[in-house]
């Protein structure tokens, strides 16, 4: 979903690229909370592990593609804030030295795909944990719910931006049909490996997955009860 | 499995998805693209103005094997991103641990 340059006009830009500063402004300060020594080094693999998802175009029929976004993904396994990071950075790197997603159009990349997707995933992910049973094996169900819905929105956002600022004058409801069609197919592919990974990490540490650390939490508490 | 194998797990995992497995993805265009050329807008797109990159559009300037050029630019991405954003982790949490410049904001 990288926007390039052009396709959304210059106040607009700007604007979007004020509201991506302010976001990774309060990210940084809020990022540090969610991370400690031992999780740390799960933040810059994360991102590592976006980026290369993000390499993966999987075709979703008629001659389009989609892949990974990873806002799900990266807010479920180290939070929602340092998930905003991970996806500034890789979006970064990708304008600077990929030629993916324009430079101009950073921050609408980054509002977009690091601030509205990350954030939709992890509250919807919040929310399916809420009605799930309290136990690890639903993390990644909830992780691929949070995803499945996180494209789209991303989709009808990018629409609400290209209504205000598109630099060619198409029916806003012709775009927003056609963006939230194919990325709520693209969101399905987003269910699936953000449902894996998050299942294959919680299988392996689940005292690493920050979205699953109140059942941890919970299961050392109940030990120490069993055992006092 | 220790914490040090699954760190390790990740990056491999990640290394090899760009290193190799990029190769084999779609070369269709994504969601956004192809919405774009087919309601009107996609000519609006401006010629990227970092195409002048040693890595731009995912290949190595300078190598003409397609997997290997791909191949070379998804590992040097992983790594670049890896080192910013460890980084960036390791300012925020000196910072954060700084008891001059604590926040009190929860």
């Amino acid at each position: 979903m990288h926007v390039p340059d052009g396709f959304l006009d210059a106040p607009t830009s700007v604007a979007t690229g004020v509201v991506a500063a302010v976001g990774v402004g309060i990210a940084l300060r809020k990022a540090g909370r969610e991370l400690d020594d031992r999780t740390a080094p799960m933040a810059g693999l994360v991102a590592a592990f976006v980026f290369a998802g993000q390499m993966i175009n999987f075709p979703v029929g008629a001659g389009t593609s989609g892949h990974l976004l990873g806002g799900a993904l990266a807010a479920v396994l180290v939070g929602p804030w340092t998930a905003t990071l991970c996806v500034s950075v890789v979006l970064l790197v990708q304008g600077l030295f990929m030629a993916d997603g324009g430079i101009t159009a950073l921050g609408t990349n980054i509002v977009l795909m690091g601030m509205v997707g990350v954030w939709v995933g992890w509250l919807v992910f919040r929310a399916a944990r809420m009605v799930l049973p309290k136990v690890l094996g639903m993390v990644p169900v909830a992780a691929a719910v949070g995803a499945l819905v996180s494209v789209p929105v991303a989709a009808a956002a990018f629409t609400l931006l290209f209504a205000i600022g598109g630099t060619v004058p198409v029916e806003t409801s012709t775009v927003f049909a056609a963006m939230v069609g194919w990325h709520t197919l693209i969101g399905i592919g987003e269910a699936i490996v953000t449902g894996l990974v998050v299942a294959a990490v919680v299988a392996a540490r689940p005292d690493l997955v920050y979205g699953a650390r109140d059942l941890i939490e919970a299961r050392v508490l109940e030990i120490r009860g069993a055992a006092s | 499995m220790s914490r040090k194998q699954l760190f390790a797990a990740m990056l491999v995992a990640a290394l090899l998805i760009a290193g190799v497995g990029s190769f084999y993805a779609s070369s269709h265009p994504d969601g956004l693209e192809y919405v774009a050329d087919k309601t009107g807008f996609g000519d609006s797109a401006d010629d990227p103005k970092t195409s002048g990159s040693p890595f731009a559009d995912y290949g190595t300037a300078g190598v003409d094997d397609a997997r290997l050029s791909g191949g070379v630019a998804g590992v040097a991405g992983v790594l670049l991103v890896l080192l910013v954003m460890s980084g960036v982790v390791f300012a925020v949490r000196r910072r954060g641990r700084e008891p001059a410049t604590a926040d009190s904001d929860g």
